[in-house]
């Protein structure tokens, strides 16, 4: 097996969960109901653990200590979709990034929970289990809000045009694409793709909103070679600030 | 999180409405009081309780979520997994609480949309400390420390009073604020046993917080309102110098033994074992109280902002239109 294909695939997985888990986490004290401060935070606190536990693997095949690789590298040095970078904007937007992503998060993990790469598939088993109430939440949301007012009906759908190109660029393939498929480590982008736009297609179809033909879009790519909007930097510049006090020193 | 501010104590010259009640009920209602029953929310009690019960526990929820802004502004800058986690986690209980008070309040007949309202124009208090900036991670890790230690010693005072859903809530935050608790120990630990700018980190951090700290159980005794009557109806458990004296007593020796100096040159035990301190400034702090803090401008717009941009989820759940969804279908 070639371990820089594995690699790959290691950090676009962790690295989605840390920045993502970092967004979801400055909703802290902004959310339209006390609950969903709560409930973000709790995805966030989720999510966090996830890449957590990915650097960690990463840490086993020779690469630095998950808290150096996290809180040191520049944002080329990301693998993360541009997707999660952006701010957070309004809950609409927060809210239908967390349904698009949350819903390809947990096939890609039912997939990796397969994997021929045994300890990644333990931990996809374990990270499985979380993302259905992360699944949960969204749906609920989505079904309740996209049948409500007209209002709320227009922001998500705003939100969902808006978002949509970048939600299908969680899908970006890299070079290691083929032989993490051979190897039988995952069974790639397109199997999740298909299976994703089934099953937001399914949610959608119970209320007012109307999924765009992602056929017509062009969707996101380069964040999984180092690409980045230009959101990415200052959210690690304020993520590594304390830590760059003394990255030597314990906290 | 939450201080005695002092705005609970009635006025001295404020009708008390109580020549009105009727003296049987009163007398009931007293007496379940004095027997150490706890009074529920469809049991009668009089109308001034009900007012002083509401004011009190409206202002321990915006506490809450006042209070989770300071410290929420550390989450993105954590310093390491371990911490980002923590903080989130810490800064979470803290909504939780908020949440669970607004609750108990609402037992009252004072809705939650009412409450919040209220809060945004400055109709009604939080807990003043919260008008303070958090400047660095390390004034985060005392604020963690030291305020929720100063909120245990309070909650833990009130949770023997006599309105049970404030007591039942009451007693659930101080268990999560105890382990809150360890949390800012643990980092402040680290903090001051660690590197020589760690140390100034939370020495400097210290200093800022010590005159807030020593406000946050509220004026002394000597300068407090009348407050007998809330204390037979067990709705004050503790006199504000009580919970300040007990509060040094347990956590300065914890900071002197971390090699911190407090920055009160007057600060000692007596031998009859009564602290000694720096009166506060209290006329600082009425003045931060009532409004012109650093902070106090900015934490309120923070929540307008939060209330005003979620307006429209809180329609759209309100309308007849919305599919009501079982979360766990």
């Amino acid at each position: 097996m070639n371990t820089e294909a594995l690699k790959d695939l290691l950090y676009r997985l962790a690295d989605d969960q840390l920045i993502l888990g970092h967004r979801n986490s400055e909703w802290n004290g902004l959310g339209p109901i006390l609950e969903e401060d709560i409930a973000f935070s709790s995805m966030a606190q989720d999510k966090l653990g996830h890449s957590l536990q990915l650097y960690t693997l990463l840490h086993q095949l020779g690469e630095a200590e998950p808290d150096t690789v996290a809180f040191t590298r520049n944002a080329p040095q990301f693998h993360c979709t541009q997707l999660v970078e952006l701010p957070i904007g309004e809950y609409d937007f927060s809210l239908i990034r967390h349904f698009l992503f949350d819903h390809a998060e947990i096939l890609r993990f039912e997939a990796l929970s397969h994997s021929h790469y045994e300890p990644l598939a333990q931990v996809a088993r374990k990270l499985k289990g979380e993302l259905k109430y992360h699944i949960l939440h969204a749906n609920t949301w989505i079904k309740q809000l996209g049948s409500s007012t007209e209002e709320a009906i227009e922001r998500l759908q705003n939100s969902l045009n808006y978002t949509l190109p970048y939600a299908l660029g969680l899908f970006e393939k890299t070079a290691a694409e083929d032989e993490i498929i051979a190897a039988g480590i995952f069974v790639g982008e397109d199997e999740i793709k298909t299976r994703w736009q089934e099953n937001i297609t399914k949610i959608l179809r119970q209320t007012a909103l109307e999924l765009p033909d992602a056929a017509t879009l062009t969707p996101v790519y380069g964040g999984r070679t180092g690409e980045h909007t230009e959101h990415l930097q200052p959210l690690l510049d304020e993520m590594a600030e304390v830590f760059r006090v003394d990255p030597t020193a314990e906290w | 999180m939450y201080g005695s501010a002092s705005t609970h104590d009635i006025p001295a010259s404020a009708a008390t409405g109580l020549e009105n009640e009727d003296p049987i009920l009163l007398a009931e209602f007293e007496a379940r009081i004095a027997r150490g029953e706890k009074i529920e929310p469809r049991d009668w009690m009089p109308a001034l309780y009900r007012k002083q019960l509401i004011r009190m526990i409206e202002q321990h929820a915006h506490s809450e979520i006042i209070g989770s802004l300071p410290e929420g502004t550390w989450i993105t800058r954590a310093p390491g997994f371990r911490r980002k986690m923590a903080q989130m986690a810490k800064v979470q209980d803290e909504v939780g609480h908020a949440q669970l008070l607004y609750s108990a309040a609402e037992t009252l007949g004072k809705t939650r949309e009412q409450m919040l309202s209220d809060l945004i124009n400055g109709k009604s208090k939080y807990s003043n400390v919260f008008n303070y900036p958090a400047l660095t991670w390390a004034d985060s890790n005392v604020i963690s420390w030291l305020i929720d230690a100063g909120a245990i010693v309070n909650q833990m005072a009130n949770a023997k009073g006599s309105y049970g859903p404030y007591c039942r809530a009451l007693e659930r935050i101080c268990a999560e604020e105890s382990f809150h608790l360890k949390y800012g120990h643990d980092a402040v630990v680290h903090l001051a046993t660690g590197t020589p700018t760690q140390r100034r980190m939370i020495q400097e951090a210290l200093n800022r917080w010590w005159p807030p700290i020593m406000t946050f159980f509220g004026p002394s005794d000597k300068m407090s309102v009348h407050t007998e009557i809330l204390m037979r109806w067990k709705v004050k458990m503790a006199s504000n110098d009580h919970c300040r004296q007990q509060f040094l007593d347990m956590y300065v020796p914890k900071i002197w033994e971390l090699g911190l100096t407090v920055p009160d040159a007057k600060l000692r035990k007596n031998e009859d074992g009564v602290w000694e301190f720096t009166e506060p400034d209290w006329e600082d702090f009425k003045r931060v109280i009532n409004g012109d803090g650093p902070c106090n401008a900015e934490r309120l717009a923070v929540r307008r902002a939060a209330e005003e941009n979620g307006a429209w989820v809180r329609r759209a759940l309100l309308s007849p239109k919305a599919k009501y969804v079982k979360p766990l279908a």
